[in-house]
């Protein structure tokens, strides 16, 4: 086959390729729009009486606003803590000379080596103890701080010239404004890409919500959906409606970093 | 860098690192070292604990059901680890030349990778539902008797790996993109001059340099098939009759079903101990097949 066939057919593969893809989401979003009678009969593109059953049900079956609304405020707030700790870490590890720093920087990396499962039970008996099971703070916990974070910042801190910093210094800045006001600014891109999959994690977590939630009220989205599918087992249009509203704000998200993200996961490899 | 001395400097020094620290110890340094406590400790989470050594280790070394949890996950990695690299693979190696609309088709196939666990099992679950799903639908449509996936125990893992590729493969294309990227221009150019078909070019250039990428992306996939959770959890419950129950489902069983979380502790320290020695062993293997430039 000459070049420019054998180039064309590999576009058209990929093409389709990405199309199919994508066609679970544009599933997820047909289901969701079919009338609850036509759910369990012969699928179809184009549902035959289009409809909001399943945000009828979906609304009826749980606070579905409540549970979307501590999902967003959660990710938020953990966002804003993790990139915030992370980053007063970050700049300590990276900027400011005092005895001891190998050891206790070693000491965070090896946090890192925890996976979450060891984790889960004692942090279960842990929250128990101060009585905050089935509640925000418990959700919060483990999203305070990150030793990938810090390491992560770390990084982005110790590559910035020393100069700008010690002509501040000479200026009478103390570490506290230099930290604020000159580094924090020079390393936003790696704030907002940490950022986003800090709050990436928070919205998608579903093991430790598990553990600590019980009612309702205090369900995020992951946690919501799940239990959804067990007690409407049957009622897909139901589920795929909650899939629906639970993945909009991640795609407009992803819709706007996309670039970033593509580009910041490749050079850190995270997750 | 010139700065403060002694106790102001001390103060500055716990300003910075505090709000960092104090959650880090108390919520993943004081659990790990407890879990460790409680799996030497025969505990039902209320009554006192009592001790046991390393009974609970030897109980779950011997335990039929351990062993299939163990098992499952095995398979579920068996499945799983080829798949999603070699389709990441061929994904960024088909998008890593240039042509319009190549950013477009990069971002479509990275999609699955911002959406949730939850989400993506739930789409999977009703796709492959045995009796009104599309995919046996379709299937039908071509004379084909579909399976029953998450319903049945033969194909219940298979159908967890489905969704787990689907989900991770434009993870796995973005990492060696980024791989195949730094491959100088000009080893390509010469092994075109020298008279290469573009197969024998990707075999004896492309491929090994790619190996350190490889290489991550290996270790990475393999830490978190062992963790494999959600995604089960979701879409079989770890049945049928825990026909595809992994360890980290074993060890939240143990705890919140048994009412066993000496036994849930000394389960996670294993599940940790195993990652760890793969994760070294591959280390050493490493030299073997990784190439570097």
């Amino acid at each position: 086959m000459p070049r420019k066939a054998r180039r064309g057919v590999l576009i058209a593969a990929l093409s389709i390729g990405a199309v199919l893809m994508i066609f679970p989401f544009i599933w997820t979003v047909i289901t969701s729009i079919t009338a609850n009678g036509d759910v369990l009969t012969t699928p179809r593109l184009i549902p035959q009486h289009p409809g909001l059953d399943g945000y009828h049900t979906l609304f009826a079956a749980m606070p579905f606003w409540r549970i979307a609304a501590n999902s967003l405020v959660l990710a938020v707030v953990s966002t804003l803590l993790l990139v915030g700790t992370s980053a007063m870490a970050a700049y300590a590890f990276a900027r400011l000379p005092f005895r001891g720093k190998g050891v206790v920087f070693v000491g965070y990396l090896a946090t890192l080596m925890v996976p979450m499962q060891v984790l889960v039970v004692p942090l279960f008996i842990e929250v128990r103890t101060f009585d905050l099971v089935d509640t925000y703070a418990s959700l919060i916990v483990p999203t305070i701080a990150s030793a990938f974070g810090v390491f992560l910042l770390r990084q982005s801190i110790a590559v910035l010239p020393t100069e700008l910093d010690e002509a501040a210094f000479i200026d009478g800045a103390g570490h506290i404004r230099i930290f604020l006001r000159i580094i924090l600014p020079l390393i936003r891109p790696a704030l907002a890409t940490y950022g986003l999959f800090a709050f990436m994690s928070s919205w998608n977590a579903f093991l430790w919500p598990l553990v600590v939630i019980r009612s309702r009220e205090f369900m995020t989205l992951p946690l919501g959906l799940a239990s959804l599918s067990g007690e409407y087992s049957t009622q897909w249009n139901a589920i795929m409606a909650g899939s629906v509203v639970s993945i909009v704000p991640i795609l407009l998200l992803y819709a706007a970093a996309q670039k970033h993200i593509v580009q910041s996961v490749a050079q850190a490899g995270l997750k | 860098m010139v700065g403060l001395r002694g106790p102001r400097k001390l103060g500055l020094v716990l300003f910075f690192l505090l709000p960092s620290a104090v959650p880090l110890v108390l919520f993943t340094i004081v659990p790990m070292v407890s879990a460790g406590w409680i799996s030497l400790h025969s505990w039902n989470l209320q009554s006192p604990m009592r001790w046991v050594g390393l009974g609970n280790y030897r109980r779950l070394l011997g335990d039929a059901g351990t062993r299939d949890a163990l098992v499952h996950t095995l398979l579920f990695l068996a499945g799983y680890l080829p798949l999603v690299y070699l389709a990441g693979l061929a994904l960024a190696v088909g998008l890593n030349r240039h042509f319009r609309g190549r950013n477009l088709l990069r971002s479509m196939y990275f999609l699955p990778v911002v959406t949730s666990w939850v989400v993506v099992a739930l789409t999977w679950k009703w796709l492959l539902n045995p009796a009104n799903g599309l995919v046996n639908h379709l299937l039908g449509m071509v004379g084909i008797p579909g399976p029953g996936w998450w319903a049945s125990p033969h194909w219940a893992i298979a159908s967890t790996v489905i969704a787990s590729v689907w989900k991770d493969s434009g993870f796995v294309m973005v990492l060696l993109l980024a791989g195949l990227q730094s491959i100088p221009e000009e080893f390509l150019e010469a092994a075109r001059l020298d008279g290469a078909s573009a197969w024998q070019s990707f075999w004896r250039v492309t491929f090994p340099l790619l190996t350190p990428s490889s290489y991550f992306v290996v270790v990475i996939s393999l830490i978190s098939g062992f963790q494999v959770f959600d995604q089960i959890y979701v879409m079989t419950g770890g049945g049928p009759a825990g026909a595809s129950r992994p360890l980290v489902e074993e060890i939240y069983d143990l705890t919140f079903r048994y009412g066993d979380a000496g036994g849930a502790s000394a389960l996670s320290w294993l599940l940790f101990a195993l990652i760890l020695v793969v994760t070294v062993i591959q280390q050493r293997l490493q030299k073997r097949w990784v190439v570097y430039a």
